[in-house]
């Protein structure tokens, strides 16, 4: 039995059917095509498929779809709308904080809901508040210097 | 390094803003019209004989397109006893390892074909599952591959055997090397079974056309290997497979292979519709080619004043059920890379890779290597600790030179061994010495030498002045980036005006694996040919404009000038412009093809301060330092990026990765069970970039990724000698096994 729920996708209302059994994280890949949200692993150990919703972090892979209607939602695509790069992307670009990318469009999303309850965060609370995704390039240096760049900047 | 104005740069990478924005193409992101999904029924047992395979009614539900098996493979079906990777895509009478695979379906979703999978009916009769190496290497035990001898032995082998490659390096008596020492340390060192851990899983898109031509978008590291692969299976000639490259979320040797793309193929052929496979990471896990585990036993000699006299050792190699990832095979580097770093006149070192029951093993970053480190750097501490000398001073005493004979018989070329030791001894007396409680510092080195292997590449110069330039070797670090540096530094035009790609297998250039540290190196030397291709075409037609002859003219600063007369010149972009809007000119097309160059000694040391608590026995890595020789740093971000991943793959492999096995199936097949480190288990990474020009390399590179990973794991096992005063020997080192070392072997020790 497939159900009609209305997210608002990265400030657009999107109205999509979807089945009980189906995840925000499918939804959001496969119905709506917002691909930059990545799956790692599926049960939530790797935070690559982490979205804000109503600006909190989730783990997309972890909510079913027909639990969140009518909420909000933001994937990495709603960060940059063809005009200016988010300063968490750019200082991720500037400071070689990507690698492979796969883990960039979570990592950034959780940065992101670090600095806008956290706007000058330490350290040790940038490390974990990323600590739920995981990266296997970069050893973690340069995102979280990317990370507090921003927070300084 | 101010000779270059882009070469040496920290130029941004030219993929990251597609990665940053979401926009970048990962196989599991390309979705084809009326495409269909497949999944793969794998084996539960660790060796088995198949009784009876029926797939009646899996095919029979609805929704599902295709239901394959061994019986449908058209490709080589004679072989599926050879331990070939390459043709071992499904199983056929017998299992060898969990996670072999079975049978595959195709449906028209995800749901309807993992439903499908639990309607397949197999009847496994158990056998006895080989899962000790040591057990594996005794003449009684069970055989896993009835047709396979030892390979390599002095004398061959008369009965199949489990050990399938068996190599010996030695020089000098080192028997009489022991007599002359005065200290002679033995000891066996184990690590465990240890995944690469990228975080994008398997995937790939698959479609067959009527004419059966295929098309595959998948995440292998070489276009054209994976071509080779698919074309095998499905019995055709290469020119009937194409493959587009995507964008890879992580390698590390371990997208050297495929099983997923094959299959998908003969499911599209079957179908007639697109076919598209992710695996789950338990999938992952389980059945793709984790590093293999090791038991190495390792005895050492030195005088009083610290010179090495001799050294022996037996290595041996857990590799599960198969070797290799399709047409790589693996020789065992660790037996010779383990012992290069030093001068030791008496060697030999016997090296044994064995089969077990357990899931095939591949290659991870610098292959056997960091395994063999762990032995020989844990042994140089304990050595260095029984003469009472500074574990730095010890290695550099007897540190091997330019000159000084590799393990394997060769001289050594010009190296920055001492260099990159002294570098570390450096930056060591700035910082101090380590204070407090329970701390400890741990210092280790670790050799490997990048390879290089063939490829081509081609330079189409645009009608504004860009380049394009066109390769084949997938971009699974930063490459696309340090050839466009390359291109630029040659043609002396702006970054800017580069773009490099990575075309598809009919588009571009045959080019090497990107493995094996050495993208960079073996494409350095065709893009500049291309570029000098580039240079002459362009010097032959600025001539004829400049009315002057071709020997009167030279390239320089991305124009073309006449010799001694730098203000009468003609710019890259009119030229370019010329051949644009000019009827009857040819175009400008670079073109380099070049074979690849010698193997480039890389030595990395590292140096870690930890901290270890006595309660629950957890390590706190506090600070952690790498140097390395990297002969010239093409992009000193995109080079200390790669430096610092590998120690965190490091740090993990030391403290808490581990397959857990039972009865030869992996337990913990989950990134919660099996623990990567996370942001908060690692420090800032200090690196120091060494620059001693390999001399034979264009821009004297020696090439990066795999040699940072090799002193990893010793350098935090001295470490935490260093701050608890007890030896572990056997990875990983674990709050648990931290606490009943200190236990068994003496009460920590305080500073």
């Amino acid at each position: 039995m497939r159900e009609l729920i209305k997210l608002r996708v990265n400030g657009q209302e999107r109205e999509v059917m979807v089945e009980p059994r189906q995840t925000l994280l499918d939804t959001l890949r496969y119905d709506l095509g917002l691909t930059g949200t990545k799956e790692g692993c599926g049960d939530g150990n790797c935070g690559s498929c982490t979205v804000l919703l109503d600006g909190q972090v989730v783990n997309s892979c972890l909510v079913f779809a027909i639990e969140v209607d009518g909420q909000e939602i933001t994937t990495i695509e709603g960060l940059y709308q063809g005009e200016k790069l988010h300063p968490l992307q750019q200082a991720f670009i500037d400071e070689g904080a990507v690698q492979c990318g796969f883990c960039t469009p979570g990592m950034i999303l959780t940065a992101k809901a670090l600095l806008d309850s956290n706007p000058h965060p330490t350290e040790a609370q940038v490390r974990q508040a990323i600590a739920g995704n995981l990266c296997r390039c970069t050893g973690y240096d340069k995102i979280v210097r990317a990370i507090l760049k921003v927070a300084t900047a | 390094m101010s000779e270059y104005s882009v070469v040496g740069k920290r130029v941004n990478r030219v993929d990251a803003l597609a990665k940053v924005t979401g926009r970048a193409l990962y196989a599991a992101d390309i979705n084809l019209p009326n495409m269909v999904h497949g999944k793969v029924l794998w084996s539960p047992c660790a060796h088995a004989r198949i009784r009876r395979l029926n797939v009646a009614k899996a095919r029979a539900l609805k929704g599902v397109m295709a239901v394959i098996t061994a019986a449908d493979v058209p490709g080589k079906k004679n072989e599926e006893e050879h331990p070939n990777p390459m043709t071992c895509c499904l199983a056929r009478e017998k299992v060898i390892f969990a996670g072999q695979p079975v049978a595959a379906v195709a449906a028209i979703n995800p749901y309807i074909a993992e439903e499908a999978l639990r309607l397949i009916e197999v009847d496994y009769e158990e056998l006895t599952p080989v899962v000790d190496v040591l057990e594996a290497m005794k003449p009684d035990a069970p055989i896993i591959h009835p047709n396979v001898d030892t390979e390599n032995l002095p004398v061959k082998d008369t009965k199949p055997s489990n050990i399938f490659w068996y190599m010996k390096n030695s020089r000098g008596d080192v028997e009489a090397g022991f007599r002359e020492a005065d200290i002679v340390l033995e000891n066996t060192f184990r690590t465990q079974t240890v995944s690469h851990g990228y975080l994008e899983p398997r995937a790939a898109v698959v479609s067959v056309d009527p004419e059966g031509k295929v098309t595959v978008w998948s995440d292998n590291q070489g276009i054209f290997e994976l071509r080779e692969l698919v074309a095998g299976f499905m019995n055709l000639p290469l020119n009937y497979v194409k493959v587009i490259p995507v964008e890879i979320g992580g390698a590390f040797g371990g997208k050297s292979h495929q099983v997923v793309s094959p299959l998908c193929a003969l499911l599209s052929q079957k179908t007639g519709r697109p076919v598209k496979m992710v695996m789950t990471r338990e999938e992952v896990f389980k059945t793709q080619r984790p590093a293999p585990a090791s038991v190495i036993t390792i005895k050492m000699g030195a005088t009083k004043d610290g010179c090495l006299t001799a050294a022996s050792a037996t290595m041996i190699y857990d590799y599960g059920a198969l070797y290799g990832m399709g047409g790589m095979d693996i020789v065992p580097f660790g037996s010779f890379s383990g012992l290069n770093p030093y001068r030791i006149p008496n060697l030999k070192i016997e090296c044994y890779d064995v089969y077990t029951n357990k899931a095939p093993s591949g290659p991870y970053r610098a292959p056997t290597a960091a395994q063999a480190a762990f032995a020989v750097e844990s042994q140089m501490d304990l050595l260095a600790r029984a003469l009472g000398m500074d574990p730095l001073e010890f290695r550099l005493k007897n540190v091997a030179a330019e000159g000084d004979t590799m393990v394997t018989g060769t001289p050594f070329p010009k190296i920055g061994f001492k260099e990159t030791l002294e570098r570390m001894r450096e930056y060591l007396a700035q910082r101090g010495n380590l204070e407090g409680e329970n701390r400890g510092r741990g210092v280790a080195c670790g050799f490997w030498a990048p390879a290089s292997g063939a490829a081509g590449a081609n330079i189409n110069v645009n009608a504004d002045g860009t380049v394009t330039l066109v390769v084949g070797s997938v971009d699974v670090s930063g490459t696309r980036t340090s050839l466009a540096q390359i291109v630029a530094e040659e043609l002396g035009i702006p970054f800017e005006n580069v773009s490099a790609v990575t075309g598809d297998t009919e588009t571009a250039p045959f080019s090497v694996l990107s493995a094996g540290s050495m993208i960079t190196r073996s494409l350095a030397p065709p893009v500049c040919q291309a570029c000098q291709d580039v240079k002459d075409q362009l010097c032959r037609k600025a001539a004829q404009q400049l009315k002057v002859k071709r020997e009167d003219v030279e390239f320089a600063h991305g124009r073309v000038q006449v010799k001694g007369m730098p203000e009468k010149y003609v710019s890259l972009a009119d030229l370019a412009r010329g051949i644009a809007h000019f009827p009857g000119e040819s175009p400008i097309t670079g073109r380099g093809s070049c074979k690849g160059l010698k193997q480039s000694p890389v030595l990395a040391v590292e140096v870690a301060d930890v901290e270890v608590d006595k309660e629950t026995g957890k390590v706190k890595v506090l600070s952690y330092v790498a140097a390395q020789d990297v002969g010239l740093a093409i992009n000193p971000t995109l080079v200390e990026g790669q430096i610092q991943g590998a120690v965190a793959q490091g740090i993990g492999w030391a403290l808490s990765e581990n397959y857990i096995f039972h009865k030869g199936v992996m337990q913990n097949a989950t990134l919660l069970d099996y623990r990567m480190p996370t942001a908060t288990d690692v420090p800032f990474v200090d690196t120091l970039l060494v620059e001693v020009s390999f001399d034979a390399s264009p821009f004297g590179i020696r090439g990066v990724g795999e040699p940072p990973i090799v002193p990893s794991l010793a350098t935090i096992a001295n470490a935490i000698h260093s701050a608890t005063g007890v030896r572990l020997k056997e990875l990983p080192m674990t709050p648990e096994a931290i606490l009943n070392s200190i236990k068994t072997q003496g009460k920590s020790k305080t500073r």
